[in-house]
């Protein structure tokens, strides 16, 4: 049961990864990834609130299969990389800065919203 | 629909591709940390490894679809970059583990945490495209001599 809620999240994370960016890349242009910014930000707003307050099976299911696929290391990673060999070095620090700004920010505000709706 | 937005047209079989790969990465993630899991206000190498293999993996998966020597499946690069590999890796749970480790007290290890994962990362990604770029190339100039 829990390998189905992991799944079945991932089936809908992944794919909602894919779209979100391609339709913030679609408005933004190709010069800066904020496609997968907008996808880590918002994934960890909502892993921050489902810690807080979800229990173990709706964590499961929306935390670990959602967010876990609907967010990326390995994209984020690879597209920072490109920006530096394009010689886009201060792109790449501001992605690497934003990401990890936004990211934290996000969890503590997700979890902040959770507390104050949920206590 | 014909007012369908550019970002929706013609990606149904993508979108399953993705899906399906992401499927595979998201469970291979859960199966690693059911394995070796990570004690409350342990050091989260797990989720630290799961990100640095990760990225090294798609060093090579991207390069070698998009520089090596043929035209790929249309659907691999959904599949594996996009599904699996994306679906693996994962950042939200590196920003909570972050900050449940602030919040237990301990900054040393979630500022451990944060930079040791980025640099492990990128610094795996940055070896994986390099090598792989070698491989290609060496093959290239082998198959131009044969």
């Amino acid at each position: 049961m829990n390998w189905l809620l992991v799944a079945v999240g991932a089936a809908v994370g992944a794919p909602l990864r894919y779209l979100t960016d391609r339709a913030v890349q679609y408005r933004t242009g190709f010069a800066f990834p904020w496609g997968t910014l907008t996808v880590n930000a918002g994934g960890c707003a909502l892993l921050g609130l489902l810690t807080a307050v979800a229990p173990p099976d709706v964590r499961l299911l929306l935390g670990t299969g959602l967010c876990g696929a609907l967010t990326t290391y390995s994209t984020f990673s690879f597209e920072t990389l490109k920006l530096a060999e394009n010689g886009a070095r201060g792109a790449a620090l501001g992605n690497v800065a934003l990401s990890l700004g936004a990211g934290l920010a996000a969890v503590y505000a997700g979890a902040g919203i959770g507390h104050a709706i949920w206590g | 629909m014909r007012t369908r937005e550019p970002v929706l047209r013609g990606q149904g079989r993508v979108v399953a591709a993705v899906a399906a790969g992401g499927v595979f990465g998201a469970c291979a993630r859960y199966g690693l940390g059911l394995w070796w899991p990570t004690a409350r206000d342990g050091f989260p190498w797990t989720t630290l490894l799961v990100n640095a293999v990760g990225c090294a993996a798609i060093g090579v998966v991207l390069v070698v679809l998009t520089e090596g020597p043929r035209v790929p499946h249309p659907l691999l690069r959904p599949f594996l970059a996009t599904g699996v590999l994306g679906g693996f890796t994962t950042f939200s749970t590196y920003a909570v583990d972050a900050q449940q480790l602030f919040d237990h007290g301990l900054p040393g290890r979630a500022v451990l945490y944060l930079g040791g994962t980025l640099l492990a990362a990128l610094g795996a990604v940055w070896a994986a495209s390099g090598a792989t770029r070698a491989v290609l190339s060496a093959r290239a100039g082998r198959g131009a001599g044969a």
